[in-house]
């Protein structure tokens, strides 16, 4: 019917055999110009710093060069430092466990709010509006949202509107990126403001994909709504969930512009920083190369395990293609 | 559970006291919705108002004043295009960004065409191993890239700025980074595309590169722009590899200007909310204007 395809299919499956043997002997050698620019920055410029990072956690790496070897020192170090991981307390402090404050409140906060914009948005009529004003902080950059909530959080209630409230309702002012109680909150719900979207984006369309034939003849077969949710929508959404799900965890991981912008010194007494940050910050304002590699390696470590979950789903993808 | 207040919504009431009903039964929806709105609309609209507030106004009062008495203004951008720092970095982020996505767009479209439709040994392996590096963060590549571009630089022309002080440097750390998933996006896209046509091309003597070039390329418009804006985006509002890879101070993209203008002016809110601004201006363009190829880009880039 297609009249492309047409010259293909009076050949029919068999293509001339000696054209076929002659491609696959070339094959080797094309492919390799085709993807020689791309191997040889991926073998230089990734895979061989990224074995020089690791090796350079196990030394001193002062000055970001090869000093001496010193084993695990630098991760016996980290976990020693109060500023990455301090558990003498109750609750436990430290960039780590900030991070793992981060993993649960922004990415469940995100998913909540992306699933319940994504429901509630589907019954009024400017659906469309609002899930655009949502989505719109996904495009700008970490650097102007940290900027859009500082002036928010801004300890001035002639400033930030957040104080210019609780000053209208009688209270006071309260340094929200200020305060070691308060600095991670502050920080966790910007970025919840900025990635929300993008749940809700993925959320809306799984929801819009469930097919209401299917509903209506579970509903027929006489399915009370409870069981259409659990035992239809809940499932068809667990995939897109996971999706979304392991995107901000990463996210987490990798978490750096917002708080380098938003609390530049890591906070009051540091009590922002996250492990991107600490990496950054020992690396090239210490200059403690190894260190700064010790944690850059926890990173690429902590994020293993959340990709092996997406790499799983390619390699499943690909069989079907 | 959501079942029910959906039948709510599609039952069309009659008489204006029925429609009053249904609006009141679903102004819980209303209100929230409206809520929303508003904690996504206010934090922007506030800084973006103060952006055209003069100084002292900002220094005095807060913008939701402004309501009764707006002084409009637009010497805050006057200032930040003036301003010897802020106005050049503009054009930097774009001079970074540009070839920053034309380059993994050319050097991945050539690797996943032979992932997709050249056959060789290890073929799949090797896709694989490629895909899988995409769970290196940037963190692992930045102080070994910053010493290879140093010691290239000494080594060519004994200057160790050679390369981190151009945009060569940050071109080839972006480039690089971004391969792996352009070439998991366009390998995925070009297996998409019908064998037919590609084996007819090949049967009336097409080589490879007339295939990608006359065939692939004008078929995957829709996965190149999806890539090509995604990374654009990821470069224009990247901060962390500029911070490392640019070191020339007259090169820096306004992610960095603005963090510099933040520490060594203290909290302009007058410099910051139009610099700020600028640096979104872009960004919205495309989204606004290419809302469906940015949508459809992102879906893909979440595994990024």
């Amino acid at each position: 019917m297609s009249t492309p395809s047409a010259p293909g299919s009076v050949v029919g499956p068999a293509t001339p055999p000696s054209r076929l043997g002659d491609m696959t002997r070339r094959g080797g050698w094309q492919a390799s110009f085709f993807m020689l620019p791309a191997l040889v920055l991926l073998v230089v410029f990734l895979i061989y710093p990224t074995i020089w990072t690791i090796l350079l956690s196990f030394n001193s790496g002062r000055g970001l060069q090869f000093r001496e070897w010193v084993g695990f020192a630098n991760y016996e170090r980290l976990f020693e430092d109060k500023r990455f991981l301090d558990l003498s307390n109750f609750p436990p402090t430290g960039a780590l466990v900030n991070n793992v404050l981060w993993l649960v409140l922004y990415t469940g906060l995100c998913l909540l709010f992306g699933l319940l914009i994504a429901v509630l948005a589907t019954r009024v009529r400017y659906e469309t509006v609002i899930k655009a004003i949502v989505f719109v902080p996904m495009a700008i950059a970490a650097t102007a949202v940290a900027l859009i909530w500082k002036f928010v959080y801004s300890p001035d209630p002639d400033t930030g509107v957040l104080n210019a409230i609780i000053g209208g309702l009688g209270g006071n002012p309260i340094p929200w990126l200020g305060r070691e109680s308060t600095v991670n909150y502050a920080l966790i719900f910007a970025n919840v403001w900025a990635s929300a979207g993008f749940a809700m984006v993925v959320l809306s369309a799984a929801l819009k994909g469930i097919s209401q034939e299917v509903i209506e003849a579970a509903r027929t077969d006489g399915a009370t709504e409870r069981q259409i949710f659990r035992r239809i929508q809940l499932p068809l959404l667990s995939l897109p969930i996971a999706v979304v799900t392991v995107w901000l965890m990463i996210n987490v991981i990798k978490l750096f512009d917002l708080i380098y912008i938003a609390t530049p010194g890591g906070g009051p007494n540091g009590k922002s920083e996250v492990i991107a940050f600490t990496m950054y910050n020992q690396t090239f304002e210490g200059g403690k190369g190894g260190y700064g590699a010790a944690v850059a390696v926890i990173m690429l470590l902590l994020i293993v395990p959340i990709m092996g979950f997406n790499i799983k789903r390619f390699r499943s993808e690909a069989v079907v293609q | 559970m959501s079942a029910p207040a959906v039948s709510v919504a599609t039952a069309r009431p009659v008489t204006p006291s029925g429609r009053l009903v249904g609006f009141l039964t679903r102004s819980p929806v209303h209100i929230l919705l409206v809520a929303v709105a508003l904690i996504w609309l206010v934090p922007s609209v506030g800084l973006l108002i103060t952006s055209f507030r003069s100084r002292s106004d900002i220094a005095s009062s807060g913008w939701w004043e402004t309501l009764s008495n707006f002084n409009f203004t637009l010497d805050n951008y006057q200032n930040v295009l003036s301003n010897q720092d802020m106005a050049p970095s503009f054009l930097n982020s774009l001079l970074i960004s540009v070839p920053a996505t034309i380059f993994p767009l050319l050097v991945g479209a050539l690797a996943a065409f032979a992932f997709s439709w050249i056959r060789f040994p290890f073929r799949d392996t090797i896709f694989l191993a490629i895909v899988a590096l995409m769970v290196v963060p940037a963190q692992m590549i930045l102080v070994p890239v910053l010493r290879m571009f140093q010691d290239l630089g000494n080594g060519l022309t004994g200057q160790k700025d050679l390369i981190t002080g151009s945009f060569v440097g940050i071109w080839i750390a972006h480039t690089t980074f971004a391969l792996p998933f352009a070439i998991f996006l366009l390998r995925n896209f070009f297996i998409t595309l019908p064998r037919d046509l590609i084996e007819a091309a090949r049967v009336d003597g097409a080589s490879n590169m007339r295939v990608f070039a006359r065939v692939i390329l004008p078929l995957s418009v829709p996965a190149l722009a999806s890539f090509a804006i995604f990374q654009f985006l990821w470069v224009w509002n990247d901060l962390l590899m500029a911070l490392v890879f640019v070191q020339e101070p007259d090169n820096l993209p306004m992610t960095v200007r603005i963090s510099q203008v933040q520490s060594t002016y203290g909290v302009e809110w007058h410099l910051l909310s139009a610099g700020a601004f600028a640096l979104m201006a872009v960004p919205l363009a495309v989204f606004f204007s290419l809302q469906r190829y940015f949508v459809q880009g992102l879906l893909a880039g979440s595994v990024k």
